[in-house]
């Protein structure tokens, strides 16, 4: 949460307040390392508990729906090959599904990079002469900062999402792709509401408490105002179907669902790995999806609408397509593979990392082990933390086992280091070790040398083990003991066997 | 039981050479106990996932290389590392692919058919699983994500250690999480690592157990340094260890010959 408030935006032309709440800037230049941002979260005790709570509850939830399936891996196998059938084709399915989209009376706009998203979103928005949205909750808009960008220009963007709401109110950034606002408990989010929702629209009724369904009813009256008022919203899109031109949006809590069909003009954000080719292709991710994400049978409100309808629902349908470095992922034979994402968030959830560290850390829209594969690849390498985050994992592969659509992440994860190694080779201790480490481990007889260094310094090294020592040690031994290396290698000891063997002794009584 | 006609090459793996020799030493003498003609290729150095997983794949290739050169004759190379067996088999065939020529990437393939994890030896190639080991002690098993998730050594470990005589196994909580070693994410990320490896502890100090086994020296390299920080008293060991043991070690024990001390590994 930012502390100070300066509400004012600068436009090229005009100043005006700001009009929605402004969360922390995002500045990738000077922003620290991932194992920075984490030691900071790790002291946060409240956040620890939040994590460890929600996501155990839905891995261990999740687990059960998908073994009530017994064809999962099948499932799995399926999403995984016509994902990558349709990145193989993209070109194809794109020109095919502008052209259903088209037909059925949606108007498409193709957009290279953020900025253009933006300002075709508030091109539309100003020739509407509306100066608000409402939002459906949609991972591509946070990628492209819109809410910020239309405040910028002067329209003001509402998140209706429950947990969206929460963040925006709070000044803050989402934390969890599916559960923004996993970091924060019940009480703070009433103190948010007190302290915010007032300014921003109806405030919350009063002798509001911690209780959930008194909080969830605060926002329901906050947002019905804003449903009713909006001549525009603007969504994602979870799938954007070629064959038949209909856009999925898959959602909980109906705040989708009414603002996909209350006002009039209708944006949709897409990115444009989100394609599939046909209607007939939901039937799997309608399986893989829920049970992955929510940990539910089938999710509350999936809706689906293919152009506009006349005297039903919104009258102009956009949809805007969008590459923002899509297309340089898809030119990666090994990193491709992260398009095949359905942001499910089974990854963060099971990430023993991210349960520690949560979202922020990442720096990243996309936390836990997909952001740690897709962030480096949308933005590139040249910041710290985009660097560091394809560290940000033990490999221990938790996460491809649950993912749905069988993105091998710690394989991304090491080919993304090795990017990062050769885009990032000026000299440094890390790169001269592994140079010497790499040329001594090239023959035994070098290895064994460097062994003899061990040997001796457990000769002369007094007690048993090594404790705390200050400096670059302490990476290791600030909490972790070391054993003291034994004064004979396994090497230099078979050595000694083989030789008294020769001499006829058994050698054997050691072993 | 069917014993290997040819020699078994043992794969010590770079840290056990180094800093746990009883750990190859117990393998030598289990598989010998089993009949098995055992080498040790001196030539032998490392599985190079230290480089490969930090990112410097061209580092990594002077172990790759070594590793076909040291171990291309031999019927089997058996190691007692799910970590570093899950390095040659799934990562020598990537480096060879990208980094090497054909005629490496078919000496690795044909290698990676062959290097095997002592618990997959034991019972898949020798078909035991009661290798006569004696063990009187109350333990808990920590599977190791590389044993799990990439050598895929499955229930083979249990099946071994409830085999033991003497021996009780209490299941770890939480078994499938990460301990937070991760090579070198044990130092680049230090302060993530350690808050895995402190709840990982606090499943073993649960359990009550005396001992934390695991196929794995690193992940016990870890784990054991916290515990032998906080003085937990619980020591870690291979399980390569408890299988090399059968009550004739007791015997030496009781005279004070030979005690294992707890704590950092
Ligand atoms: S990478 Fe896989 S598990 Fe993670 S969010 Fe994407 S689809 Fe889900």
């Amino acid at each position: 949460m930012s502390p100070e408030r300066t509400e004012t935006v600068q436009d090229t032309t005009v100043v005006h307040e700001r009009r929605t709440p402004a969360p922390p800037p995002v500045t990738l230049i000077g922003m620290p390392k991932f194992p920075k941002n984490a030691k900071k979260e790790l002291a946060n005790s409240q956040l620890r508990t939040n994590l460890r709570h929600a996501t155990t509850t839905i891995r261990n939830k999740r687990v059960k729906v998908v073994q009530e399936l017994p064809h999962w891996e099948d499932l799995r196998l399926a999403g995984e090959a016509i994902k990558n059938r349709t990145l193989r084709h993209l070109d194809t399915y794109l020109l095919q599904l502008e052209a259903s989209l088209t037909a059925n009376g949606a108007i498409v706009h193709w957009a290279n990079d953020a900025a253009e998203a933006n300002q075709i979103v508030i091109d539309i928005t100003r020739s509407k002469g509306a100066d608000e949205v409402v939002k459906v909750k949609s991972m591509a808009t946070q990628e492209i900062d819109l809410n910020e960008a239309l405040e910028e220009a002067g329209i003001a963007a509402w998140e209706t999402d429950l947990a969206e709401l929460i963040v925006q109110l709070g000044h803050d950034r989402p934390s969890h792709i599916l559960v923004p606002a996993i970091h924060r408990n019940r009480s703070e989010v009433r103190e948010i509401f007190l302290e915010e929702m007032g300014r921003y629209g109806t405030p919350p009724p009063e002798g509001l408490t911690d209780d959930p369904a008194m909080l969830a009813g605060a926002a329901r009256v906050h947002l019905r105002n804003k449903f009713l008022r909006a001549k525009v919203a603007v969504s994602g899109a979870n799938f954007a179907i070629a064959d038949s031109g209909t856009l999925v949006v898959v959602e909980s809590e109906g705040n989708g669902r009414m603002c996909l069909t209350l006002p009039d003009t209708l944006i949709s954000i897409v990115g444009i790995e989100k394609t599939l080719p046909t209607f007939a292709d939901l039937e799997v991710f309608m399986q893989l999806l829920p049970r992955s994400s929510t940990a539910e049978r089938m999710n509350p409100y999936t809706s689906m609408w293919s152009g506009v309808r006349e005297g039903d629902g919104p009258q102009e349908v956009h949809v805007v397509l969008v590459d923002n470095g899509r297309t340089k992922v898809l030119a990666d034979q090994v990193g491709r593979q992260a398009l095949r994402c359905i942001r499910c968030s089974a990854c963060l959830n099971i990430c023993p990392v991210y349960e520690r560290v949560g979202g922020h850390a990442y720096g990243s829209v996309y936390p836990g082990p997909i952001g740690a594969i897709l962030t480096p690849q949308l933005r590139g390498t040249a910041s710290e933390i985009d660097q560091s985050l394809p560290y940000a994992s033990s490999l221990c592969g938790a996460c491809f086992e649950v993912c749905p659509v069988r993105i091998n992440i710690p394989e991304v994860l090491v080919h993304l280091r090795n990017r990062v190694v050769e885009e990032h080779h000026g000299p440094s201790a890390w790169g001269m070790g592994m140079k010497v480490g790499g040329w001594v481990m090239g023959k035994g007889n070098r290895f064994g040398m460097l062994e003899k260094g061990a040997e001796l310094f457990g000769a002369v090294w007094p007690g048993d083990k090594v404790g705390p020592i200050p400096g670059p040690a302490s990476a290791w031994l600030g909490a972790r003991d070391l054993k003291k290396p034994p004064t004979e290698t396994f090497r230099d000891w078979w050595v000694k066997r083989e030789k008294a063997k020769r001499s006829g002794d058994s050698g054997q009584k050691d072993a | 039981m069917s014993v290997p006609t040819g020699t078994v090459a043992l794969f010590a793996t770079c840290i056990n050479d180094m800093l746990f020799p009883d750990t190859p030493k117990a393998v030598l003498r289990l598989l010998e106990r089993l009949g098995c003609t055992v080498d040790f290729p001196l030539q032998q150095t490392c599985c190079g996932q230290m480089f490969t997983n930090t990112g410097y794949f061209t580092e990594a290739m002077p172990s790759v290389r070594n590793f076909v050169d040291t171990f291309g004759a031999y019927e089997w190379v058996v190691g007692p590392s799910g970590s570093c067996i899950g390095s040659v088999r799934d990562q020598h065939p990537m480096l060879a692919k990208r980094l090497g020529d054909p005629g490496l990437q078919r000496e690795v393939d044909a290698i990676v058919a062959k290097t095997l994890d002592l618990s997959e030896f034991l019972v898949d190639v020798l078909g035991v699983t009661d290798v006569g080991a004696y063990f009187p002690h109350t333990v808990t098993y920590h599977s190791t994500c590389h044993s799990l998730r990439v050598t895929k050594v499955g229930d083979r470990p249990y099946q071994l250690l409830k085999a033991v005589a003497g021996l009780t196994l209490i299941d770890l909580p939480n078994a499938d999480q990460c301990c937070g070693f991760g090579g070198t994410f044990s130092v680049k990320n230090p302060d993530t690592s350690v808050a895995m490896g402190t709840d990982k502890m606090r499943a073993v100090l649960d359990t009550g157990a005396e001992y934390l086994v695991a196929g794995d020296n690193s992940c016990l390299l870890h784990i054991g340094g916290l515990l032998s920080r906080n003085k937990s008293g619980v020591t870690p060991i291979h399980l390569a260890e408890i299988l090399a043991r059968t009550e004739d070690d007791y015997l030496v024990q009781a005279d004070g010959a030979t005690t294992k001390s707890g704590g950092a590994r």
